[in-house]
């Protein structure tokens, strides 16, 4: 079999000691930002990229510290979820339904054990479905001309678009924005400065790692300096963990349905670990019925929601690999580690770097295991660090995220356009408009332009070239359906009422 | 209501100035059919489009923060664009304790912690930075380096 092969070379890389303490490292700081509210695995990925890079790590070790923090985080996430009713990251919000009450019956030990576990089930489940489907989409995507990229580019923005905020035009305004920001800087193919007002520093464009962290990181301050991080961890108790292995296996049914489940859920572009959580969740519920006490604390409740995120948060990395076409603002944040280190996701990765993949894929599954140790014996020291006030968090997180840009561009006007970001993304915030779909378009704006204009080239100006091949008509009628559907969609599937953080006081 | 209207007004507007320089940009080749100028006209028009929208049918006005918040707010965007600044000149240590201090002095008011906090931070990231990671970071002006 392929497979073993392809394997063994990635764990020939991936098992080299150097690269084992960085898997712990990511690790251990992933669950820590996942575990923080206010830091989740885009910003939290996002303030340690330009880090990353100005210790000049190579490639994969570079990846695989990055990925094994993002794993981590999705970990991470369900901490502060059952611990104090506030999700650590939107995809552990539906942990929260149940985790919290099981807390307050002072069974939060065992809500951590069992959500650990389920993570580990769904994520174990998600990289080795990971490493059995990518390779056949791979080859798909060969077949892919810039006429079907582009429509995949449109169908991205659109899933993307349609689901992450409650108003279409607004996901839409947002990722026109994105477009707009991507396409400033020197033209490669004519050779002339768009957009530049004439100002030097903008002829080489807008570095996509000062957007992100601007609209991730930097925004996210002002949020707590309005509500003064009153949303925040005091006072949490935690009593002796112990492993409830006969309740373990009593999920064991649940933790494999809503391991495929997120999966797929993940792999659709647009969807990622939000809606795998949300999906498998409202799953189990339906299969349980009145009889399964759902959202008054029972073991299931925890674990369908945290399989399914850790699935979907694998499963978000099928198109990000094969296709450079990012599932979720965290794939998103992933895709501009790719792009940093100069490598191009897409079919050809599979054939041109198979190191790095296979390196990414073993290092996904030893990160997994190391995760579970982690969670499960180890949580107590994860709870620790929940008790860090954020008038000390966020304002470190702000310096990291100056010093990584700074070590990366050495210029103050970067700095100061990451400011700006910042600005934009709380405002962007309060109006509702999503921030994820501006990242997303100027990641792809190069791309996508470049796409269409070598199909236009190919076709001699043709318009109706880019409808031409039974995939891309495929892909475009997706992509219409992927904006308009969840207009209808969102009437029939109301989110649960989240509980009031009010009630933490009880 | 008013906010989205409003902002609306300004997209249609900056779009508006993006399709005007975009204008002057030279036309498509025969090797480029296109040439740099359609896509940023198209991608304005989609701006212009869903601009529209939201002026035609705008969501509920988002809860703004008072005024003393958005002052709050002005100022800490204030004291970050002045510590961009002041980071090369001033060396990292000065600049970074009195950023992080005033951060966390508007987090939660509390005058004693915040400089603490500032200080504390300060040090700590730059041994970390400097010592575990390797990255090049000056302490202190390079006048008093020497």
């Amino acid at each position: 079999m392929d497979i073993f092969a392809n394997l063994a070379l990635g764990f020939s890389i991936a098992l080299s000691p150097f690269t084992l303490f960085l898997a712990v490292i990511g690790c251990f700081l992933g669950t820590i930002i996942g575990a923080l509210p206010g830091l989740g695995p885009s910003n939290g990925v996002a303030i340690l990229i330009p880090i990353t890079f100005s210790m000049g790590l190579d490639a994969t070790a570079a990846l695989v510290l990055l990925t094994s923090v993002y794993y981590g985080a999705m970990y991470g996430g369900r901490i502060s979820s059952i611990l104090l009713n506030i999700p650590g990251d939107e995809p552990a919000m539906m942990t929260t339904l149940d985790g919290y009450p099981m807390a307050k019956q002072g069974r939060a030990g065992d809500a951590l054990v069992i959500s650990g576990v389920a993570s580990f089930i769904g994520a174990l489940f998600a990289t080795i479905a990971l490493a059995l489907v990518a390779p056949y989409l791979a080859r798909i995507a060969y077949k892919f001309g810039p006429a079907e990229y582009f429509a995949l580019y449109t169908l991205a923005f659109a899933t993307l678009g349609g689901m992450s905020s409650n108003n279409q035009a607004k996901s839409a305004l947002a990722a026109f924005v994105g477009l707009s920001i991507a396409l400033v800087g020197l033209d490669n193919n004519s050779g002339f400065n768009r957009f530049t007002g004439g100002n030097l520093h903008l002829s080489d464009g807008v570095d996509f790692l000062v957007a992100i962290v601007g609209l991730f990181a930097v925004s996210e301050v002002f949020v707590f300096i309005e509500t003064h991080g009153k949303n925040s961890a005091v006072g949490v108790a935690l009593g002796k963990v112990t492993i409830p292995w006969a309740e373990i296996w009593t999920t064991r049914w649940v933790m494999l349905r809503a391991s495929v489940v997120g999966f797929v859920a993940g792999i659709l572009p647009g969807a990622g670990a939000s809606l795998g959580s949300f999906m498998t969740y409202m799953m189990e519920k339906g299969i349980a019925g009145e009889k399964g006490g759902f959202g008054s604390g029972v073991a299931k409740g925890v674990a369908a929601p945290e399989a399914g995120n850790n699935a979907a948060a694998g499963g978000a990395l099928v198109p990000m690999l094969t296709l450079g076409v990012p599932g979720s603002g965290t794939t998103a944040v992933l895709l501009a580690v790719l792009m940093t280190l100069n490598i191009t996701p897409g079919p050809t990765l599979f054939s041109d770097r198979p190191d790095v993949i296979w390196g990414l894929i073993a290092a996904l599954l030893i990160a997994n295991f190391v995760l579970l140790l982690m969670n499960v014996p180890l949580v107590k020291i994860f709870v620790r660090v929940l008790m860090v006030p954020p008038a000390v968090l966020m304002p470190g997180v702000t310096m990291i995220s100056f010093v990584g840009i700074y070590s990366l561009s050495g210029s103050y006007f970067d700095l100061v356009l990451m400011i700006i970001f910042g600005i934009m993304g709380y405002a962007f915030r309060k109006m509702d408009i999503p921030t994820v779909p501006v990242i997303l378009g100027i990641l792809l704006g190069y791309q996508m332009e470049n796409n269409l204009r070598h199909a236009m080239t190919l076709s001699d100006g043709d318009w109706t070239y880019l409808f031409s091949s039974p995939i891309s008509i495929g892909l475009w009628i997706a992509a219409v359906l992927g904006f308009v559907a969840p207009v209808f969609l969102r009437g029939m599937l109301k989110k649960p009422e989240m509980r009031n953080i009010e009630d933490l006081v009880d | 209501m008013k906010t989205d209207r409003n902002f609306g007004v300004v997209m249609i507007l900056c779009a508006l100035a993006y399709i005007a320089s975009a204008y002057n940009l030279p036309p498509g080749s025969m090797f480029d059919k296109l040439g740099p100028k359609a896509f940023p006209i198209i991608v304005a028009v989609g701006a212009i489009l869903s601009a529209t929208t939201m002026i035609l049918r705008p969501d509920a006005e988002p809860d703004w923060p008072a005024i003393p918040t958005l002052l709050a707010l002005a100022f800490a965007s204030a004291v970050l664009v002045a510590y961009a600044y002041a980071l090369k000149p001033f060396g990292f240590l000065v600049p970074t304790a009195i950023a992080a201090g005033v951060l966390s002095y508007q987090i939660s008011p509390n005058a004693r912690h915040a400089p603490i906090v500032g200080i504390c931070l300060s040090v700590g990231l730059f041994i970390v930075f400097k010592y575990a990671l390797g990255l090049n970071l000056l302490a202190f002006p390079r006048a008093l380096m020497g």
